[in-house]
């Protein structure tokens, strides 16, 4: 983890110092202490600050929705991405967004949504059994048809509005606002301190069910809660910056293997969520300068081929 | 059918956003009228008709040989990658090499489409039976990755690609008018290539021993199979875009009404994927109005759906 924290770090620096407008590391300084010039200040303070902040708490609230799922589903597959979540979030916000009321925050329609796509996941899997691959399977069906949704809702828009939807459904953290940082902020905190209370059950159900009963968990009021707040940290994340993708899949798992541990560690996938976010941004931003890629493509073409190779290892 | 597709071959000339009477559009059709009819039929609707009639016979047939070599009832040209690989062949092509007509990027088409081809043949097992899983999910990550390989592109050149942001989900507007005439050749080629396998396929799915003792080389026919695919999928997505489930729903619909046989389902398969390609888009055309709804939006409508149910009916 200190690895992880340091990458991090180095991310961040390179996310504040470089772009459009060279800030020297002492400007950046001078910048946080409110000694800079006004122009300065105002890339590193209201740019380049709010946005690596974001990248941060976003990835971090992907990869705790990602542990919580795929530790409930015992599947590294049943990740938000992968099963509609997040397509679902999306689609939540885009009605918002063009049908509703478009100037209310998306994050009500994205949390609406995600909640609605968990609903019907979980319909689903009860019929098949959570941890089958049918149910990621139609969880992947239910994504392609909410995918469709998606688009046609915003041929639908208007043409302002679709405009900056397309960049959002890319998943962009291009547009972030101080607003929309404190949200995340907010629902972090208040999911994360959900999350917190119901630690000890969670661990015990990383065992199997029967196990966890005997220890004294009410394992359907639990999972409930998880799920819950899973399916929010998710449709939070989609509400700010669009369906980023394979966030929520790899950084468990990374976690995992750099921590060596045999369950899936929640602090470590926020973490590592949060730092891969972080550096997928910068990369995004600065790889092919001018050219300003939304980050969420940058981690399909990774994330997509990491899980190809993935997939294509284990059947030989 | 030939019937059903004679109508919507007269509705496509006649539906859009300037609605014909059909006696007009027959007039035009068989004159040389110059005034706003004769230019709409002429430059406009004939085009587009043809192009879907043909992205659609190709895509059909695809769909048809795809789940005979793969053995999935689940494959489809879309899902399994080889259509965003066709796509990322024609971005490449017209925005690094500055191929600007379809008879030049269909080949890179080609190639593109043999690469993803190949790569999701790397994860297909098709001696395990009920191995369905795997190859969908290995198709869908490569199409997430190749995909997001096609938007960056794309971002990346804006002016060159304002006429494909359209094509980029499927769709038939606005494209040149001998768009059909230059890929008809290698949709031909496709057909034929499809018509000779399509015995050794059949002899195929008795299993490769039974096969070989009835002299059916396995190699020869899996390697024409994937030629014909791949020449038939790079067609018609140079054509039309990268377009998803119509290869499942015409594959299905096929072997409702003929069976598994594979030389019996070809021509019906090309007729079925020509009509219902024609009226994705001219409900597209229709939904929308005055507007438009690509047809690869309309056709996920269809196929997504019929994809959840699939998958929920097997596993019941």
């Amino acid at each position: 983890m200190a690895v992880t924290l340091g990458i991090a770090a180095i991310a961040a620096v390179t996310g504040l110092t470089t772009g459009s407008f060279h800030a020297s590391l002492g400007d950046v300084a001078s910048a946080l202490t409110g000694g800079a010039d006004g122009r300065t200040s105002v890339v590193v303070l209201g740019m380049r600050m709010p946005r690596i902040i974001a990248a941060l708490l976003i990835g971090a609230a992907l990869g705790l929705a990602g542990a919580v799922f795929q530790t409930l589903a015992r599947n590294p597959l049943a990740s938000p991405d992968i099963v509609g979540f997040s397509a679902g979030s999306a689609t939540g916000a885009l009605i918002g967004l063009t049908l509703i009321a478009p100037l209310a925050p998306p994050a009500v329609g994205a949390w609406t949504g995600g909640l609605l796509t968990v609903v019907a996941v979980m319909a689903i899997a009860r019929s098949v059994g959570i941890s089958r691959e049918r149910t990621i399977l139609a969880g992947i069906a239910l994504t392609t048809l909410l995918a469709a949704v998606n688009d046609y809702l915003l041929t639908h828009a208007p043409i302002d509005v679709a405009r900056n939807a397309t960049q959002w459904l890319h998943g962009s953290l291009a547009a972030t606002s101080a607003q929309e940082v404190v949200l995340l902020v907010a629902s972090l905190g208040v999911l994360g301190a959900v999350l917190i209370t119901v630690h000890r059950d969670y661990r015990a159900l990383e065992l199997d069910d029967d196990t966890a009963r005997s220890l004294g968990v009410r394992t359907g009021r639990v999972r409930l809660v998880l799920v819950i707040v899973a399916a929010l940290l998710t449709g939070t994340a989609t509400a700010v910056a669009g369906p980023i993708g394979f966030i929520a899949l790899a950084a468990p798992q990374l976690a995992r293997r750099a921590m060596g541990t045999s369950g899936i560690p929640v602090v470590g996938s926020a973490i590592t969520g949060a730092t891969v976010l972080l550096v997928a941004d910068v990369i995004a931003q600065r790889a092919l300068a001018p050219l300003q890629i939304p980050v969420g493509l940058l981690t399909a073409v990774v994330g997509g081929a990491y899980l190809f190779w993935i997939v294509a290892r284990s059947r030989r | 059918m030939a019937a059903v597709l004679m109508g919507l071959v007269v509705l496509s000339l006649a539906v859009g956003s300037r609605a014909l009477a059909p006696g007009d559009v027959v007039s035009a059709l068989f004159s040389d009228r110059r005034d706003a009819i004769g230019v709409i039929v002429h430059e406009l609707r004939v085009p587009r008709t043809l192009t879907a009639l043909l992205a659609g016979a190709c895509l059909g047939v695809a769909g048809v040989l795809m789940q005979a070599l793969t053995r999935n009832p689940l494959a489809d040209p879309g899902l399994l990658g080889v259509n965003a690989g066709a796509a990322v062949g024609v971005v490449v092509a017209i925005a690094f090499f500055g191929v600007g007509t379809a008879s030049g990027y269909v080949w890179f088409a080609f190639a593109g489409a043999a690469g993803a081809a190949l790569l999701v043949n790397s994860a297909a097992r098709p001696d395990r039976r009920d191995d369905t899983v795997g190859l969908i999910l290995a198709g869908v990550a490569l199409s997430a990755c190749l995909s997001a390989i096609v938007s960056i592109i794309t971002l990346a050149d804006d002016d060159t690609f304002e006429s494909f942001r359209f094509w980029a989900v499927g769709s038939f507007e606005r494209r040149d008018p001998d768009v059909a005439l230059q890929l008809l050749p290698f949709a031909i080629a496709g057909l034929l290539l499809a018509a000779v396998v399509a015995r050794g396929l059949d002899q195929l799915q008795l299993g490769t021993d039974l096969a070989r003792s009835l002299g059916v080389s396995p190699a020869v026919v899996t390697l024409s199979a994937g030629a014909a695919i791949t020449l038939l999928c790079a067609t018609a997505t140079s054509a039309a875009g990268p377009l998803a489930f119509i290869g499942l729903l015409v594959a299905h619909a096929v072997r409702g009404a003929v069976g598994g046989s594979v030389p019996m389902s070809l021509p019906l398969a090309a007729v079925v994927g020509a009509a219902l390609t024609l009226a994705s888009d001219i409900v597209g055309r229709v939904i929308a109005a005055p507007g438009e709804v690509e047809a690869g939006i309309v056709a996920a409508f269809l196929g997504a759906p019929l994809l959840l149910w699939l998958i929920l009916r097997r596993s019941a």
